[in-house]
């Protein structure tokens, strides 16, 4: 029998028992990361290789969700600081080992690049404005105007400045989409770094937890196009690289098993809190089963051209990438080295 | 020059009188310690062994506290003493994760805070609050680096061992075994 007690001094409830520092807001942060990235990423990709116009929703309609993902994201770390009056000490220095520095930096490049994303897009997205009778309409009144056109497109802008800048940006929209991607995947890689860069907590510390948070940010931004897009042939190909992701997914998850099982006793009591431990019934429930198998078999049926709605795998992906989120937030501040 | 602790578990008998000295001399918030005494037993009645030991921020050489701070409030100073500069801090918990020694906690008014090895006192020649005040002088603390310096001679002498030194962070608390 080894018993371990702390008998006087540090009766601090956020670190014993157990450390209980990062709360919701850090997967909330993570899971809105990932989407973001994903997002972006496959807007960029479709542009790369010039299939804009085989994916209108992943290039023009699905980023919008982005900044929004993002700012809402930053949100939420700023909810989690404890000392927020001094955040903006973040961008005062880049520290290249600190994840923290990464993710505060990479946020800040990627949130004007994808708005400016979407502004190269703005008239496709809104060809028609009506200036009169809508509130939007009227505020946005001082900076463009209607056009009397048969054309698609009914509006203009009243100042030159921003019809250059559009103009220029659509120009640029390549290489736009290369920065675009650069950003994403470390956007994508950094949810899973933020965690793995801890030692001290071994069920982070694994260096799959970057492609793994990539792929399951890629997962759920597939899943989200696939909701957003009218589009019946776009809908089925993101089923599939959905169901490809899915995969990849649950390789990456075994893997993440066999490491630890095969890794230090502090690794094997962190996959233990999963396989027996209080971790088990939430996560094979809720990420394996819910998140992961079953929208896999209902994507592998839709392609075999049974009817399902799309509702239902999307919202189960969602609900498992988020769950994922915080299931390894909460369980990695369990685990501990043992002295 | 690198200062370090050696605690002598054997003298140790988890009095805290470490514990209330560090919260009088460095104005701890109530409720909040910068070390603690922890305990391990191990073995079946009656053939019990039992460890005391008096633990606080181990001013690791490898501080992974240092390394993820994003702001570069959590830094190492003079000596090997890891610190926190409050007005720089904004209190992301990141280094309280990365402690493998749960050494860090959030001050009241948000900041980080920890053990300073009592740098005011240290650098006035004193030794640290807890070393000073241990009614049993199992606390030994100095710069390493001398070779006629009381820890440098007694880590020579005696056998010791660091806490969790898997983790990698080349902990400068030894603790005579
Ligand atoms: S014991 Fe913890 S707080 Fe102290 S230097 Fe090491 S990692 Fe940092």
């Amino acid at each position: 029998m080894r018993e371990e007690l702390i008998t006087s001094g540090r009766m601090n409830p956020n670190i014993d028992p157990v450390l209980h520092i990062w709360h919701w807001q850090i997967p909330v942060y993570l899971f809105l990361g990932g989407l973001a990235a994903g997002l972006l990423f496959f807007a960029a990709y479709y542009t790369i290789t010039g299939k804009e116009k085989k994916f209108q929703t992943a290039v023009k309609y699905a980023p919008i969700i982005a900044p929004i993902a993002i700012m809402l994201g930053l949100i939420a770390l700023l909810l989690d600081l404890r000392h927020p009056a001094y955040f903006w000490q973040l961008y005062t220095t880049i520290r290249l080992e600190s994840p923290m520095s990464w993710g505060a930096w990479i946020l800040l490049l990627i949130m004007p690049v994808s708005i400016v994303w979407i502004a190269s897009y703005i008239k496709e997205i809104f060809p028609k404005f009506d200036t009169e009778h809508n509130f939007i309409g009227k505020i946005l009144k001082f900076i463009i105007e209607k056009k009397d056109t048969e054309e698609e497109v009914n509006w203009d802008w009243k100042i030159k400045f921003l019809k250059i800048f559009e103009k220029y940006t659509i120009e640029k929209r390549k290489a736009l989409a290369w920065i675009m991607i650069v950003l994403s995947v470390i956007l994508g890689v950094y949810t899973g770094i933020l965690l793995s860069a801890f030692n001290a907590r071994p069920l982070w510390n694994t260096s799959i937890l970057g492609p793994l948070f990539l792929t399951s940010g890629l997962s759920t931004a597939a899943a989200t196009i696939m909701l957003m897009t009218k589009d019946h042939r776009e809908r089925m190909i993101f089923s599939r690289i959905d169901l490809l992701l899915i995969v990849i997914e649950l390789f990456l998850i075994t893997h993440l098993f066999m490491g630890f099982l095969a890794g230090s006793q502090a690794k094997i009591e962190a996959a233990n809190l999963f396989l027996g431990g209080e971790f088990t019934v939430t996560f094979w429930v809720n990420v394996i089963i819910l998140g992961l198998i079953i929208p896999a078999i209902l994507e592998a049926l839709e392609l075999l051209k049974f009817k399902i709605p799309v509702i239902l795998p999307v919202a189960l992906i969602l609900w498992g990438g988020i769950m994922f989120r915080f299931i390894m937030t909460e369980a990695g501040q369990i685990t501990r080295f043992l002295y | 020059m690198r200062y370090a602790m050696a605690i002598d578990t054997k003298k140790c008998v988890g009095c805290s009188d470490c514990v209330v000295a560090c919260q009088t001399e460095n104005n701890v918030p109530i409720g909040y310690a910068r070390d603690w005494i922890s305990e391990t037993v191990v073995g079946i009645y009656p053939d019990l062994d039992l460890e005391i030991r008096s633990e606080r921020c181990n001013h690791c050489i490898n501080a992974p506290c240092v390394r993820t701070c994003p702001t570069g409030a959590s830094h190492i100073t003079e000596g090997g003493i890891i610190k926190v500069t409050p007005f720089e801090c904004i209190g992301c918990g990141a280094c309280i994760e990365a402690c493998p020694y749960d050494a860090r906690f959030f001050h009241p008014k948000g900041y980080v805070e920890k053990c300073t090895f009592c740098e005011h006192r240290v650098k006035n020649g004193q030794s640290t609050a807890c070393a000073s005040v241990c009614p049993t002088h199992c606390i030994y603390f100095g710069n390493i680096d001398d070779p006629n310096s009381e820890i440098a001679k007694i880590i020579a002498k005696r056998k010791y061992k660091v806490l969790a030194q898997e983790a990698g962070t080349k902990p400068q608390i030894f603790y005579l075994i």
